[in-house]
């Protein structure tokens, strides 16, 4: 293996037999360098469409906005997550290309259907885009894993919906997630480790002797 | 990959070739090569390392990238043997070195006692095969207490008044405590019951090449970047490479296993990863493969003296298939519990391990934990109240409200043998290689789904203990997907009901043994990983004193 030092080969051969402390010493430096290796690999790809028209790709990042939008926190736009669905439906997600080719059509003759005058998606006011996608959204029940529970999802909408999720959900690391605002909006901290306490209901533990002990006198 | 492994030939007859790298294939790989002997393991998936894996939840949830493959490796299900099986991906295993200890949750409960003699304590019970093992807990508990040590165990010894006894203490102490964990231990005090600190595949101390734990939150489902997560990949197959007497061989699928006109095994045929086919010689074959894919290799190795698959003169070859009953429960919180950092499981408890039948009137017992094991993709399509719209302003509201505000109960249980339950080959459906699919046919025993809603019951109980400020669940379903792969070739004294004996050897094929989930006679509480490892202790024991005194090879 001669690619650089990842952060991961850094992790997984630089620590052998030492503990978590030095770990936690040295992850800045790792930190760092998993940030440097991200600015690259932007630089290297500049945000140019690979699948979508620019006029697909406005449609597109019209209607992520209305599954996760902007409030005082920011939504599936400032996320980049139109980048995620156009770069995954040239990789991973290639089988659903279909989903797109055909839904967005559909889209355009429902809004023209819909909206008599209107010609774009993004050119509708917020409610109205809802309406939209409402007519669309049949309303399928939440899934315990992802994709694995709706192998065959042609549904445009519901195909666009788990993509928006997992565009704006991903670790900021592989290709979406822009910023690692979907984090923000989650309060997941972007770090490659943690030591406990870990929360609220953790802070004051005792441990366990004396947590057993504790509950002995009740 | 150490560069010191052995490149056996396929035309050398090495004195074992161990199929299947996972939880039982790697310890036997260990074990036997230890002990003296030449070894090849042949592994269908990919040898992956620390350094390939990620915390990209896209390559786990879309591509598969540690497990099998729907589209490479197709499957069908039905729920009874008078229907026709339709194509749905009915199961989820590891496809790589170290199999699904890559990927598990590590959780790691003995089995206790009365695992191994309930049948005898409870009577038949309609509907079933359930049997008695025809080895007692007190045979493995040295083998419990070998994976513990060797392969590296946090926890407690004498936390729970219920575990089983054990000679000797874990090697090191149990993993922090989580908000999840800390919740649910008061919870269950308060309403009379023994939580303690749960015993986990993961250090909380560093090992020589191993660190420990670092809480990075990227758990079940994922490979461990640093070794802290006790797979085989990072601690059995690592030991095996340093005999120097066991070559791991990767992308090997083993689609037969070829006999000789004595009915002995003389090897197994594999594609490589062009798909050429080989035969790789050896004394004796093991088929660790799972409790799935090792029903499927005898029953396609089928030939004029074994026309209905090798070793299956009982005909339970992939039968009386166990998944383990169950299900989650949700809570919301009202303050943060960040449950996302850390492994998944910090408290367990064990009080209802052994309910009374005449009581709650069904058979069965089980295990409660508190986790949370989802990631943020994950928990966007899993965990939010059932009530909460799919996409909009109240979804993402949603998301950022109950992120780091929740908990699962994970109810843990019993499955009952049922001789329809079974993995068998599609007689239509082909997979990639153009070998016939796995076909699943299950339905659940009543008492297993009567088990899962009472276990729902009491963690409903505990999280109003809890004072949850939102709890949720779905009343148990008839289940259609395989994690847990139990059963399927069955461990007994009488050849006419079990496909091994004690010793792990085929009661049909003097020089075959088969050991993974399919040895297990009754399911356990629900986490069997832990009894697969000590059973692969116990097997090799029991291989290498039966080749020793010359009892295989002749």
């Amino acid at each position: 293996m001669k690619e650089p030092v990842s952060r991961r080969q850094f992790l997984s051969q630089g620590i052998s037999g030492l503990s978590a402390a030095w770990v936690s010493a040295h992850l800045p430096a790792m930190v760092a360098a998993a940030g440097y290796a991200r600015q690259a690999a932007k630089s290297a790809a500049p945000p140019k469409f690979q699948f979508f028209t620019p006029e697909q790709a406005a449609e597109i990042d019209a209607i992520t906005a209305r599954i996760i939008p902007t409030d005082e926190l920011p939504g599936a736009r400032e996320a980049g997550v139109v980048y995620f669905i156009d770069r995954s439906l040239a990789t991973f997600a290639a089988d659903d290309q279909k989903s797109y080719q055909e839904g967005l059509p559909e889209l355009q003759a429902r809004v023209t259907e819909m909206f008599p005058g209107a010609t774009r998606f993004s050119g509708l006011t917020a409610e109205q885009q809802d309406e939209v996608l409402h007519s669309f959204d049949e309303g399928g029940k939440p899934a315990r894993r992802p994709f694995r529970a709706r192998p065959g999802a042609q549904d445009f909408f519901e195909t666009l919906r788990q993509h928006t999720i997992a565009g704006f959900l991903i670790d900021p690391d592989y290709g979406g997630n822009d910023s690692g605002a979907g984090w923000k909006v989650i309060g997941r901290e972007r770090e490659h480790m943690f030591q406990a306490p870990f929360g609220y209901y953790d802070k004051d533990y005792p441990g366990w002797e004396a947590a057993a002990k504790e509950a002995e006198k009740k | 990959m150490t560069v010191d492994q052995p490149k056996y030939k396929t035309s050398e007859e090495v004195d074992f070739v161990i199929i299947g790298s996972g939880a039982a294939g790697g310890i036997l790989a260990k074990e036997l090569s230890t002990n003296g002997f030449r070894v090849v393991v042949l592994e269908q998936g990919p040898y992956l390392t620390e350094a390939d894996f990620t915390h990209n939840e896209i390559e786990i949830l879309a591509e598969d990238k540690l497990t099998n493959h729907p589209k490479l490796q197709p499957n069908t299900f039905r729920k009874t043997p008078q229907e026709k099986a339709k194509p749905q991906r009915a199961l989820v295993y590891g496809r790589c070195v170290g199999g699904t200890s890559v990927h598990f949750t590590a959780n790691f409960w003995r089995f206790h006692e009365i695992d191994f003699i309930e049948r005898s304590k409870v009577g038949p019970i309609p509907g079933t095969t359930f049997a008695d093992w025809p080895i007692t807990y007190a045979d493995l508990e040295p083998y419990y207490t070998k994976v513990e040590w060797e392969i590296g165990v946090s926890g407690l010894a004498g936390a729970s008044p219920f575990d089983p006894p054990r000679s000797k203490p874990y090697p090191m102490p149990p993993l922090p405590v989580k908000a999840s964990g800390v919740l649910f231990e008061r919870a269950a005090r308060k309403m009379g019951w023994h939580p303690f600190p749960a015993p986990m595949a993961i250090l909380s101390q560093p090992r020589p090449g191993r660190s420990a734990c670092i809480n990075c939150g990227f758990c079940l489902g994922f490979g461990c970047e640093v070794g802290a997560k006790s797979s085989s990949l990072a601690t059995a197959i690592r030991m095996a490479e340093k005999t120097g007497r066991c070559e791991i061989r990767p992308n090997s699928y083993v689609h037969r296993i070829e006999t000789d006109a004595n009915g002995r095994a003389v090897g197994a045929m594999y594609f490589d990863e062009k798909r050429n086919t080989h035969l790789q010689k050896a004394k004796a074959v093991v088929v660790c493969a799972n409790g799935a894919e090792t029903p499927r290799l005898l029953l396609l190795s089928a030939n004029k003296q074994f026309p209905d698959g090798l070793a299956n003169s009982s005909g339970y070859v992939g039968k009386n298939l166990m998944l383990n009953s169950g299900g989650n429960v949700y809570a919301q919180f009202e303050h943060p519990l960040n449950d996302y950092k850390g492994f998944a499981v910090s408290r367990i408890m064990h009080d209802f391990y052994e309910l009374d039948h005449d009581k709650v009137g069904f058979y069965g017992g089980g295990g409660l934990d508190a986790r949370f094991d989802f990631t943020p993709i994950s928990f966007a399509f899993g965990g939010l109240p059932p009530d909460t719209p799919r996409w909009g302003k109240e979804f993402k509201a949603a998301l950022a409200q109950n992120f780091n505000h929740t908990l699962e109960i994970f109810c843990h249980g019993t499955s009952l043998p049922v001789e329809d339950n079974s993995f068998s080959l599609d007689p239509e459906l082909k997979d990639a290689w153009g070998l016939p699919a796995l076909r699943m046919t299950y339905k659940d025993h009543p008492d297993d789904l009567k088990l899962a809603n009472w276990m729902f019951a009491r963690a409903h109980e505990l999280l109003e203990a809890a004072g949850a400020r939102k709890h949720w669940g779905f009343p148990a379903q008839e289940a259609q997907f395989a994690v847990h792969l139990l059963g399927t070739c069955r461990m007994g004294n009488d050849p006419k009901t079990s496909v091994i004996n004690a010793d792990h050897r085929t009661h049909d094929v003097k020089n075959l043994f088969l050991c993974d989930g399919s040895s297990l006679v009754t399911s356990g509480r629900g986490q069997p990983t832990m009894t697969i490892e000590a059973l692969a202790f116990r097997a090799a024991d029991r291989i290498t004193a039966l080749a020793k005194r010359g009892e295989i090879s002749t």
